[in-house]
């Protein structure tokens, strides 16, 4: 592990990141929705340390809140997306035949239309809000998973231990269970912590667009949005969101990558 | 009484680009209770797809001609949950590669207790319990504090004994060895073979063992049937198969066994040409264009089965030209 950089890099900004939201439910330097007209577009100071936006919120306190809606987006989304696509991956992995062939052309199907576009329709149907963003983000991942964990565990049931298993007379679902989805497993954390990383992409390009997070509820999307008016007067609100996206997204990505050489035993008898 | 197992004129065929290719074209087998037989033959004669047909384990897409009867009961179109019901509890297979045949995140006692917790709905306490009782049969060094093991923390020979292990678990009635020691050095070869016989002996099972490794089914099965080419070119009791082998395709087998003590330099024999792919057999008798003593009619139709006495038989039309 002390060998894996990019792991060791993308634990510590993940971590900022959940430590951040922990800190945020118990504490924030102002409470992050109230408005404080006269003090509006304050430069960073003591009493408020990235300074305030256009409604005189409390920039480093937003931040904080941001984090939470992002990581509650990503956990709600990338949790049902998994958990949905990969029991329909290995469903049709189990099954074989037509029911495969059916779920794996409606993922096709579904990658056909960019997530974008599922939201806009999503959001037009049932207007916009953090619950079109999860279902439009979640949708998304629950192909994804679907094609990820059908593969994976294609490539599992052509192994010679499921045969023995067969032969000790296990059925189909057994296998799955007890062979198949262990198997799986790093494939699929791998893959999760890289969706996450896409879903707070989304979830903060769907709130820049006024489609996901609802005010007064903070979101680094809205505050994006937000500060695009005062882009001229006052830089620096872009530039703070900015950054916690970015750093969050980079950080999930390296971790992801970390994991996935981790979790790979070849690659871990080449590093050796 | 019905025998144990009695398949009669098995035919599989796989599916492949240039259309279904016959793996196994007519092959009988009879094995009663503690009897033991060999199945040998080269890489793609159609030994495993035999053994796989009886487990109902053929790949997908695969065709299954012929009769098999498991005690008196036909296995061939029997649907899946029926034979998952056989599988592990009164037929149970034995893999030739302990490497890729145990899952390499499951727990031993998990392995090994697998049909046990499938078939009489073991609880874990109890079926740990059976695992070490099992892995102790087999002799798996150190077996009680190995039961939580992963199967890299065991060498070839010890993956070999969990998978005995694990197909003895419900004291099956028929047990198929597929190549149980391929995976083995010479001398482990010997120990696994022994270990094999000896619990077939107590158990009363039925062994079908396939190999091909003539030396070690010569000592461990009473009779022996070679294949070629899909079918059954010659059977018999081993030790007279090996002594006078009828059919040119065993005699060249036999011939070509290393012999310790020959004289240096001493080339071995051989028989020329290769295998041919599935679909590319000869017509007629399958061996036709490797054999020493064809004729024209060879080429013609598989030839009969030829009873030579002494419970033997050989697929061949020349045996009485050919001089024993």
């Amino acid at each position: 592990m002390r060998r894996h950089p990019s792991f060791v890099a993308g634990g510590v900004l993940v971590l900022l990141w959940l430590a951040a939201v922990l800190l945020s439910f118990a504490w924030t330097p102002w409470p992050p929705t109230e408005i404080d007209i006269p003090n509006k577009l304050l430069p960073p100071s003591a009493a408020h340390w990235f300074g305030t936006d256009s409604l005189g919120r409390d920039v480093a306190s937003l931040l904080l809140a941001g984090a939470r809606t992002s990581l509650l987006v990503g956990v709600a989304a990338v949790g049902m997306g998994a958990v949905a696509g990969t029991a329909l991956g290995l469903l049709g992995a189990a099954r074989r035949g037509w029911l495969d062939a059916l779920l794996m052309r409606a993922a096709d199907f579904s990658f056909a239309f960019p997530a974008l576009l599922t939201a806009l329709m999503l959001a037009a149907l049932y207007g916009p809000g953090v619950a079109t963003a999860v279902a439009a983000i979640g949708l998304f991942n629950l192909a994804v998973f679907a094609r990820i964990s059908r593969a994976a565990a294609g490539a599992v049931w052509s192994r010679d231990f499921v045969l023995a298993a067969r032969a000790c007379g296990r059925n189909r679902w057994q296998i799955t269970w007890d062979h198949v989805l262990p198997n799986i497993a790093a494939v699929l954390i791998v893959q999760a912590t890289i969706q996450f990383a896409v879903a707070i992409l989304a979830e903060a390009a769907l709130s820049y667009l006024g489609l996901g997070v609802r005010p007064p509820q903070p979101s680094w999307g809205r505050m994006l949005n937000e500060a695009q008016e005062y882009l001229f007067q006052a830089p620096q609100l872009a530039l703070y969101p900015g950054a916690a996206i970015a750093l969050c997204v980079l950080g999930l990505n390296l971790l992801g990558d970390g994991l996935r050489d981790l979790l790979d035993p070849r690659l871990a008898r080449e590093r050796a | 009484m019905t025998a144990l197992l009695a398949v009669t004129d098995l035919r599989v065929a796989l599916p492949s680009a240039r259309g279904a290719v016959e793996a196994v074209c007519g092959v009988d087998l009879r094995i009663e209770r503690g009897e033991t037989l060999g199945l040998i033959g080269e890489s793609g004669c159609g030994k495993s797809m035999t053994a796989l047909a009886v487990m109902g384990l053929l790949p997908e897409g695969a065709q299954v001609r012929g009769s098999i009867r498991f005690d008196g009961q036909e296995l061939v179109g029997l649907d899946d949950a029926a034979m998952c019901s056989l599988r592990g509890r009164r037929i149970a297979m034995v893999f030739q590669e302990p490497m890729t045949a145990l899952d390499p995140l499951q727990p031993l006692w998990k392995l090994v207790s697998a049909s046990l917790r499938v078939h009489r709905g073991l609880d874990a306490r109890s079926a740990r319990a059976e695992a070490l009782r099992l892995l102790e049969r087999v002799r798996l060094p150190q077996a009680a504090q190995r039961l939580d093991a992963r199967v890299h923390q065991l060498s070839g020979g010890q993956r070999q004994r969990v998978m005995i292990a694990a197909a003895l678990a419900c004291g099956p009635e028929l047990l198929i060895a597929d190549e149980p020691t391929t995976a083995l050095d010479a001398t482990l070869q010997r120990e696994i073979l022994g270990l094999l016989d000896q619990l077939v002996r107590e158990d009363g099972m039925g062994l079908l063992l396939i190999s091909h490794d003539l030396a070690a089914t010569a000592r461990s099965v009473a009779r022996v049937k070679v294949m070629y080419g899909g079918t059954v070119v010659e059977e018999g009791p081993t030790a007279a198969v090996f002594a006078t082998p009828a059919h040119p395709y065993t005699r060249g087998l036999v011939a070509a066994r290393p012999r310790v003590g020959a004289p240096r330099g001493t080339a071995l024999a051989t028989i020329p040409g290769r295998v041919p792919a599935l679909g590319d057999l000869p017509a007629g008798c399958p061996f036709s264009d490797r054999c020493g003593w064809v004729v024209e009619d060879c080429h013609a139709a598989l030839p009969p089965t030829v009873d030579c006495g002494e419970a033997r038989a050989a697929r061949c039309i020349r045996l009485g030209d050919i001089s024993l």
